[in-house]
Protein backbone atom coordinates (compact mmCIF):
# COMPACT_ATOMS: atom_id res chain seq x y z
CA UNK A 1 0.00 0.00 0.00
CA UNK A 2 1.39 3.81 -0.29
CA UNK A 3 2.19 5.67 2.17
CA UNK A 4 -0.92 7.27 4.22
CA UNK A 5 -0.76 10.86 3.46
CA UNK A 6 -1.17 12.48 7.29
CA UNK A 7 -4.82 14.48 7.31
CA UNK A 8 -3.54 17.32 9.40
CA UNK A 9 -1.54 19.69 6.74
CA UNK A 10 -0.66 22.67 8.60
CA UNK A 11 -0.52 23.65 12.61
CA UNK A 12 0.47 27.13 13.54
CA UNK A 13 0.40 28.49 17.06
CA UNK A 14 -1.69 31.53 16.69
CA UNK A 15 -0.28 33.78 19.55
CA UNK A 16 3.24 34.49 20.89
CA UNK A 17 2.32 32.82 24.11
CA UNK A 18 1.92 29.55 22.16
CA UNK A 19 -1.91 29.52 23.93
CA UNK A 20 -3.84 28.75 21.04
CA UNK A 21 -2.98 25.99 18.50
CA UNK A 22 -4.74 25.88 15.11
CA UNK A 23 -4.78 22.24 13.26
CA UNK A 24 -5.70 22.02 9.56
CA UNK A 25 -7.05 18.95 8.31
CA UNK A 26 -7.59 18.59 4.60
CA UNK A 27 -8.82 15.47 2.22
CA UNK A 28 -10.55 12.23 3.50
CA UNK A 29 -10.47 11.44 6.83
CA UNK A 30 -11.38 7.09 6.91
CA UNK A 31 -9.65 4.08 7.93
CA UNK A 32 -6.83 4.10 6.29
CA UNK A 33 -5.50 7.42 7.27
CA UNK A 34 -7.48 7.83 10.72
CA UNK A 35 -4.17 6.12 12.90
CA UNK A 36 -1.85 9.58 11.45
CA UNK A 37 -4.74 11.59 12.24
CA UNK A 38 -4.74 10.59 15.69
CA UNK A 39 -1.44 11.05 15.98
CA UNK A 40 -1.60 14.34 14.26
CA UNK A 41 -4.30 15.49 16.69
CA UNK A 42 -2.37 14.62 19.93
CA UNK A 43 0.87 15.85 19.13
CA UNK A 44 0.21 19.64 20.06
CA UNK A 45 -0.55 18.76 23.35
CA UNK A 46 2.71 18.37 24.43
CA UNK A 47 3.00 21.75 24.42
CA UNK A 48 0.20 22.62 26.65
CA UNK A 49 -1.78 25.26 24.99
CA UNK A 50 -4.85 26.51 26.54
CA UNK A 51 -7.39 25.93 23.40
CA UNK A 52 -7.10 23.82 20.21
CA UNK A 53 -8.91 24.82 16.98
CA UNK A 54 -9.51 22.51 14.78
CA UNK A 55 -10.03 23.45 11.23
CA UNK A 56 -11.81 21.08 9.32
CA UNK A 57 -12.88 23.04 6.30
CA UNK A 58 -10.99 20.89 3.79
CA UNK A 59 -12.18 17.31 4.95
CA UNK A 60 -14.61 16.31 2.49
CA UNK A 61 -15.51 13.22 3.95
CA UNK A 62 -14.71 11.57 7.43
CA UNK A 63 -15.55 8.54 8.30
CA UNK A 64 -16.55 7.20 12.06
CA UNK A 65 -12.75 5.72 12.98
CA UNK A 66 -12.13 9.95 12.02
CA UNK A 67 -14.78 10.60 14.36
CA UNK A 68 -13.40 8.24 17.42
CA UNK A 69 -9.88 9.96 16.75
CA UNK A 70 -11.58 13.68 17.56
CA UNK A 71 -13.58 11.70 20.49
CA UNK A 72 -10.34 10.44 21.85
CA UNK A 73 -8.42 13.75 21.89
CA UNK A 74 -11.33 15.37 23.42
CA UNK A 75 -11.35 12.96 26.20
CA UNK A 76 -7.24 13.93 26.36
CA UNK A 77 -8.19 17.61 26.16
CA UNK A 78 -11.01 17.85 28.92
CA UNK A 79 -8.36 16.10 31.07
CA UNK A 80 -5.78 18.87 30.19
CA UNK A 81 -8.46 21.34 30.31
CA UNK A 82 -7.55 22.72 26.82
CA UNK A 83 -10.51 24.33 25.12
CA UNK A 84 -11.11 22.46 22.35
CA UNK A 85 -12.96 23.63 19.31
CA UNK A 86 -13.91 22.14 15.57
CA UNK A 87 -14.50 24.62 13.02
CA UNK A 88 -15.97 24.77 9.23
CA UNK A 89 -17.33 21.24 9.14
CA UNK A 90 -18.77 20.79 5.53
CA UNK A 91 -22.27 19.92 5.44
CA UNK A 92 -21.39 16.05 4.59
CA UNK A 93 -18.83 16.27 7.46
CA UNK A 94 -21.52 18.15 9.92
CA UNK A 95 -23.99 15.17 9.28
CA UNK A 96 -21.74 12.06 10.63
CA UNK A 97 -21.66 14.22 13.76
CA UNK A 98 -25.47 14.90 13.73
CA UNK A 99 -26.02 11.07 12.90
CA UNK A 100 -23.78 9.94 15.56
CA UNK A 101 -25.24 13.05 18.11
CA UNK A 102 -21.87 13.86 18.47
CA UNK A 103 -23.23 17.41 17.67
CA UNK A 104 -23.91 17.55 20.85
CA UNK A 105 -20.61 16.85 22.62
CA UNK A 106 -17.85 18.95 20.51
CA UNK A 107 -17.88 22.56 20.28
CA UNK A 108 -18.65 23.51 17.00
CA UNK A 109 -18.01 26.52 15.12
CA UNK A 110 -19.04 27.65 11.58
CA UNK A 111 -15.00 28.67 10.85
CA UNK A 112 -11.95 29.70 12.40
CA UNK A 113 -13.00 33.05 13.06
CA UNK A 114 -15.65 32.19 14.93
CA UNK A 115 -13.78 29.63 16.89
CA UNK A 116 -11.39 32.40 17.77
CA UNK A 117 -13.72 35.00 18.71
CA UNK A 118 -16.31 33.60 20.65
CA UNK B 1 -38.82 3.67 -15.91
CA UNK B 2 -35.92 5.36 -14.26
CA UNK B 3 -36.41 8.99 -12.53
CA UNK B 4 -34.98 11.32 -14.71
CA UNK B 5 -32.42 12.94 -11.23
CA UNK B 6 -30.63 10.08 -10.90
CA UNK B 7 -29.82 8.12 -14.35
CA UNK B 8 -27.13 10.46 -15.01
CA UNK B 9 -24.93 9.29 -12.27
CA UNK B 10 -22.95 6.29 -12.59
CA UNK B 11 -24.96 2.98 -10.97
CA UNK B 12 -23.24 1.70 -7.79
CA UNK B 13 -24.84 -1.55 -8.49
CA UNK B 14 -25.60 -3.24 -11.92
CA UNK B 15 -27.89 -6.07 -12.62
CA UNK B 16 -27.60 -7.11 -15.97
CA UNK B 17 -29.54 -10.30 -17.80
CA UNK B 18 -28.81 -12.56 -14.56
CA UNK B 19 -30.11 -16.07 -14.97
CA UNK B 20 -30.06 -18.36 -12.23
CA UNK B 21 -31.11 -22.09 -12.14
CA UNK B 22 -32.15 -24.45 -9.39
CA UNK B 23 -32.29 -27.91 -10.68
CA UNK B 24 -33.33 -26.60 -14.45
CA UNK B 25 -35.54 -24.42 -13.00
CA UNK B 26 -35.17 -20.69 -13.35
CA UNK B 27 -35.70 -18.67 -10.13
CA UNK B 28 -34.14 -15.35 -11.64
CA UNK B 29 -34.82 -15.60 -15.26
CA UNK B 30 -32.86 -12.22 -17.15
CA UNK B 31 -32.90 -9.87 -14.50
CA UNK B 32 -31.86 -6.26 -15.09
CA UNK B 33 -31.75 -3.69 -12.70
CA UNK B 34 -29.55 -0.37 -11.62
CA UNK B 35 -28.81 1.34 -8.46
CA UNK B 36 -27.60 4.49 -7.91
CA UNK B 37 -25.69 6.50 -5.57
CA UNK B 38 -27.41 6.86 -2.22
CA UNK B 39 -30.89 6.04 -3.69
CA UNK B 40 -32.86 3.85 -1.52
CA UNK B 41 -34.86 0.81 -3.73
CA UNK B 42 -37.16 -1.44 -2.33
CA UNK B 43 -37.38 -4.95 -4.22
CA UNK B 44 -40.76 -6.79 -3.66
CA UNK B 45 -42.49 -9.32 -4.29
CA UNK B 46 -44.19 -12.69 -2.74
CA UNK B 47 -42.58 -15.61 -1.48
CA UNK B 48 -40.72 -17.48 -3.91
CA UNK B 49 -40.33 -14.62 -6.47
CA UNK B 50 -36.75 -14.67 -6.43
CA UNK B 51 -36.09 -11.82 -4.30
CA UNK B 52 -33.84 -12.82 -1.74
CA UNK B 53 -31.83 -14.69 -4.26
CA UNK B 54 -31.17 -11.86 -5.95
CA UNK B 55 -30.23 -10.02 -2.73
CA UNK B 56 -28.00 -13.21 -2.51
CA UNK B 57 -26.08 -12.49 -6.05
CA UNK B 58 -26.07 -8.81 -5.42
CA UNK B 59 -24.18 -9.62 -1.79
CA UNK B 60 -21.84 -12.65 -3.53
CA UNK B 61 -22.56 -15.32 -1.77
CA UNK B 62 -24.59 -16.96 -5.18
CA UNK B 63 -23.28 -16.21 -8.41
CA UNK B 64 -25.80 -16.28 -11.64
CA UNK B 65 -25.67 -18.87 -14.07
CA UNK B 66 -25.67 -16.10 -17.04
CA UNK B 67 -25.64 -12.04 -17.03
CA UNK B 68 -23.28 -10.62 -14.11
CA UNK B 69 -23.67 -8.17 -11.20
CA UNK B 70 -21.05 -4.75 -10.95
CA UNK B 71 -21.01 -4.08 -7.58
CA UNK B 72 -18.94 -0.31 -7.25
CA UNK B 73 -18.11 -0.81 -10.92
CA UNK B 74 -16.41 -4.26 -10.62
CA UNK B 75 -18.07 -7.14 -12.01
CA UNK B 76 -17.92 -9.87 -9.48
CA UNK B 77 -17.51 -12.67 -11.98
CA UNK B 78 -14.14 -11.52 -12.33
CA UNK B 79 -13.09 -11.06 -8.76
CA UNK B 80 -11.36 -13.78 -6.86
CA UNK B 81 -11.92 -14.91 -3.20
CA UNK B 82 -9.28 -12.20 -2.04
CA UNK B 83 -11.33 -9.07 -4.70
CA UNK B 84 -14.24 -10.46 -3.22
CA UNK B 85 -13.34 -9.97 0.48
CA UNK B 86 -11.87 -6.45 0.00
CA UNK B 87 -15.54 -5.60 -1.90
CA UNK B 88 -17.29 -7.24 0.77
CA UNK B 89 -15.44 -4.54 3.50
CA UNK B 90 -17.73 -2.14 1.11
CA UNK B 91 -21.34 -3.14 2.06
CA UNK B 92 -23.15 -4.12 4.66
CA UNK B 93 -25.85 -6.76 5.32
CA UNK B 94 -28.70 -6.45 7.95
CA UNK B 95 -30.00 -10.17 7.62
CA UNK B 96 -33.62 -11.12 8.73
CA UNK B 97 -32.42 -12.43 12.11
CA UNK B 98 -30.06 -9.67 13.13
CA UNK B 99 -27.74 -13.01 13.03
CA UNK B 100 -25.81 -12.27 15.99
CA UNK B 101 -23.46 -14.55 17.50
CA UNK B 102 -24.64 -15.57 20.83
CA UNK B 103 -21.70 -16.28 22.67
CA UNK B 104 -20.39 -12.69 22.55
CA UNK B 105 -22.15 -9.35 24.14
CA UNK B 106 -24.07 -6.97 21.85
CA UNK B 107 -20.89 -4.60 21.92
CA UNK B 108 -18.88 -7.64 21.15
CA UNK B 109 -20.62 -8.42 18.15
CA UNK B 110 -20.64 -5.00 16.25
CA UNK B 111 -16.66 -4.67 17.25
CA UNK B 112 -16.20 -7.95 15.67
CA UNK B 113 -15.62 -6.40 11.84
CA UNK B 114 -13.69 -3.76 13.20
CA UNK B 115 -11.15 -5.88 14.85
CA UNK B 116 -10.94 -8.43 12.27
CA UNK B 117 -10.67 -6.13 9.51
CA UNK B 118 -8.82 -3.11 10.79
CA UNK B 119 -5.17 -2.35 12.50
CA UNK B 120 -7.05 0.02 15.24
CA UNK B 121 -6.24 0.57 18.65
CA UNK B 122 -8.83 -1.14 21.14
CA UNK B 123 -9.77 1.99 22.68
CA UNK B 124 -10.68 3.57 18.97
CA UNK B 125 -12.47 0.67 18.13
CA UNK B 126 -14.53 0.68 21.68
CA UNK B 127 -15.61 4.55 20.60
CA UNK B 128 -16.36 3.50 17.39
CA UNK B 129 -18.97 0.63 19.03
CA UNK B 130 -20.27 3.66 21.33
CA UNK B 131 -20.88 5.37 18.64
CA UNK B 132 -22.50 2.78 16.50
CA UNK B 133 -24.84 1.35 19.46
CA UNK B 134 -26.13 5.29 20.19
CA UNK B 135 -26.92 5.54 16.27
CA UNK B 136 -29.17 2.82 16.28
CA UNK B 137 -30.07 3.66 20.35
CA UNK B 138 -28.63 0.37 21.62
CA UNK B 139 -25.69 2.13 23.96
CA UNK B 140 -27.31 0.58 27.12
CA UNK B 141 -27.34 -2.82 25.85
CA UNK B 142 -23.34 -2.84 25.01
CA UNK B 143 -23.19 -5.38 27.55
CA UNK B 144 -26.32 -7.57 27.06
CA UNK B 145 -26.02 -10.61 25.42
CA UNK B 146 -28.44 -11.44 22.18
CA UNK B 147 -30.40 -13.91 24.44
CA UNK B 148 -31.19 -11.04 26.49
CA UNK B 149 -32.71 -8.54 23.97
CA UNK B 150 -36.09 -8.21 22.07
CA UNK B 151 -36.33 -9.27 18.24
CA UNK B 152 -36.19 -5.89 17.49
CA UNK B 153 -32.84 -5.06 19.64
CA UNK B 154 -31.75 -7.46 17.68
CA UNK B 155 -32.01 -6.09 14.89
CA UNK B 156 -30.63 -2.71 15.76
CA UNK B 157 -28.12 -4.75 16.73
CA UNK B 158 -27.37 -6.33 13.56
CA UNK B 159 -27.75 -2.84 11.96
CA UNK B 160 -25.23 -1.42 14.16
CA UNK B 161 -22.85 -4.14 13.47
CA UNK B 162 -23.79 -4.08 9.29
CA UNK B 163 -22.88 -0.22 9.83
CA UNK B 164 -19.73 -0.68 11.81
CA UNK B 165 -17.34 0.08 9.13
CA UNK B 166 -19.15 2.51 7.19
CA UNK B 167 -20.42 0.75 4.27
CA UNK B 168 -20.97 2.40 0.99
CA UNK B 169 -23.97 0.16 0.10
CA UNK B 170 -26.19 -1.31 2.79
CA UNK B 171 -28.90 -4.72 1.65
CA UNK B 172 -31.32 -5.16 4.74
CA UNK B 173 -33.33 -8.77 4.01
CA UNK B 174 -37.19 -8.03 5.37
CA UNK B 175 -35.71 -5.43 7.80
CA UNK B 176 -39.61 -5.04 9.14
CA UNK B 177 -40.26 -8.65 9.71
CA UNK B 178 -41.40 -9.87 12.68
CA UNK B 179 -41.66 -6.30 14.56
CA UNK B 180 -44.71 -4.53 16.09
CA UNK B 181 -45.39 -1.35 14.20
CA UNK B 182 -43.37 0.96 16.25
CA UNK B 183 -40.31 -0.80 16.20
CA UNK B 184 -40.42 -1.49 12.40
CA UNK B 185 -41.03 2.42 12.25
CA UNK B 186 -37.81 2.81 13.98
CA UNK B 187 -35.97 0.52 11.70
CA UNK B 188 -37.32 2.37 8.89
CA UNK B 189 -35.99 5.78 10.29
CA UNK B 190 -32.76 4.16 11.05
CA UNK B 191 -32.62 3.20 7.32
CA UNK B 192 -33.81 7.11 5.77
CA UNK B 193 -30.94 8.43 8.08
CA UNK B 194 -28.56 6.66 6.96
CA UNK B 195 -29.03 6.95 3.03
CA UNK B 196 -30.24 10.88 3.13
CA UNK B 197 -27.70 12.26 5.93
CA UNK B 198 -24.43 9.94 5.32
CA UNK B 199 -25.86 9.38 1.39
CA UNK B 200 -25.21 5.22 1.85
CA UNK B 201 -27.22 3.38 -1.11
CA UNK B 202 -29.81 1.17 0.62
CA UNK B 203 -30.76 -2.00 -1.44
CA UNK B 204 -34.32 -3.22 0.76
CA UNK B 205 -35.93 -6.52 0.18
CA UNK B 206 -39.43 -6.55 1.84
CA UNK B 207 -42.75 -7.29 1.25
CA UNK B 208 -43.89 -5.04 4.18
CA UNK B 209 -45.82 -2.52 2.07
CA UNK B 210 -46.30 0.81 4.65
CA UNK B 211 -42.47 0.68 5.15
CA UNK B 212 -41.49 -0.10 1.40
CA UNK B 213 -43.46 3.20 0.82
CA UNK B 214 -42.08 5.05 3.63
CA UNK B 215 -38.22 4.50 2.63
CA UNK B 216 -38.37 3.72 -1.06
CA UNK B 217 -36.75 6.46 -3.47
CA UNK B 218 -37.73 3.64 -6.44
CA UNK B 219 -38.90 0.08 -6.45
CA UNK B 220 -38.85 -2.91 -8.31
CA UNK B 221 -41.43 -5.70 -8.60
CA UNK B 222 -40.20 -9.46 -9.10
CA UNK B 223 -42.99 -12.05 -9.91
CA UNK B 224 -41.71 -15.49 -10.53
CA UNK B 225 -38.16 -15.22 -11.05
CA UNK B 226 -38.83 -12.18 -13.56
CA UNK B 227 -38.81 -8.51 -13.37
CA UNK B 228 -41.75 -6.77 -13.54
CA UNK B 229 -41.47 -3.14 -13.28
CA UNK B 230 -38.85 -0.68 -11.81
CA UNK B 231 -39.81 2.84 -11.29
CA UNK B 232 -40.39 5.86 -8.63
CA UNK B 233 -42.12 5.02 -6.05
CA UNK B 234 -45.13 7.46 -7.36
CA UNK B 235 -45.42 5.47 -9.83
CA UNK B 236 -46.11 2.56 -7.67
CA UNK B 237 -48.69 4.73 -5.48
CA UNK B 238 -50.70 5.71 -8.82
CA UNK B 239 -50.60 1.97 -9.76
CA UNK B 240 -51.73 1.06 -5.94
CA UNK B 241 -54.26 3.83 -5.88
CA UNK B 242 -55.59 3.35 -9.40
CA UNK B 243 -58.69 1.51 -11.06
CA UNK B 244 -57.93 -2.11 -12.46
CA UNK B 245 -57.33 -1.72 -16.07
CA UNK B 246 -57.35 -4.87 -17.32
CA UNK B 247 -53.39 -5.15 -17.64
CA UNK B 248 -52.61 -8.10 -16.32
CA UNK B 249 -49.09 -6.88 -15.36
CA UNK B 250 -50.88 -3.91 -13.62
CA UNK B 251 -53.21 -5.61 -12.28
CA UNK B 252 -50.59 -8.14 -10.54
CA UNK B 253 -49.13 -5.59 -8.82
CA UNK B 254 -51.87 -3.98 -7.79
CA UNK B 255 -53.20 -7.08 -6.07
CA UNK B 256 -49.87 -7.51 -4.59
CA UNK B 257 -49.70 -3.85 -2.87
CA UNK B 258 -52.78 -3.68 -1.75
CA UNK B 259 -53.07 -7.50 -0.25
CA UNK B 260 -56.47 -8.22 -1.83
CA UNK B 261 -57.39 -11.64 -1.66
CA UNK B 262 -59.03 -11.80 -5.18
CA UNK B 263 -56.89 -10.93 -8.21
CA UNK B 264 -54.31 -12.58 -10.93
CA UNK B 265 -51.92 -13.42 -8.36
CA UNK B 266 -54.80 -15.56 -6.85
CA UNK B 267 -56.53 -16.53 -9.94
CA UNK B 268 -52.81 -17.89 -11.40
CA UNK B 269 -52.73 -20.01 -8.09
CA UNK B 270 -56.08 -21.61 -8.59
CA UNK B 271 -55.43 -22.31 -12.31
CA UNK B 272 -52.13 -24.30 -11.83
CA UNK B 273 -53.69 -27.81 -13.15
CA UNK B 274 -54.61 -28.80 -9.58
CA UNK B 275 -57.35 -31.92 -10.97
CA UNK B 276 -54.59 -33.62 -12.87
CA UNK B 277 -52.54 -32.54 -10.34
CA UNK B 278 -54.35 -34.88 -7.77
CA UNK B 279 -55.58 -37.25 -10.49
CA UNK B 280 -52.38 -38.18 -11.17
CA UNK B 281 -51.01 -38.74 -7.54
CA UNK B 282 -54.43 -41.01 -7.20
CA UNK B 283 -53.79 -42.91 -10.60
CA UNK B 284 -50.02 -43.68 -9.28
Amino acid sequence: MAEVENPVRNVRWLDPEKKIVLLEAVGEVDLHRSSAFQKALLEPLSRRPQRMIVDLSGVSYMDSSGVASLVKLLSRVRRDNVDLRLAGLTPRVRSVFEITRLDTVFNLYPDVQEALDS
Amino acid sequence: MCDTDTTERRPVIRVVDLVKRFGGRAVLNGINLEVHPGETIVIMGGSGCGKSTLLRHMVASLFGDEGRVELLGQNLNDLNESGLNALRLRFGILFQSGALFNSMTVGENVALPLREHTGLDEQTIDIMVKIKLEQVGLREAADLMPSEISGGMKKRAGLARAISLDPEILFYDEPSAGLDPVTSAEIDQLIMDLSGKLGVTSVVVTHEMDSAFTIADRMAMLDMGRMLKIGPRSEFEALRDGPETGDETGDLIRQFLRGDPEGPITARRLSTGYEEDILATAGE
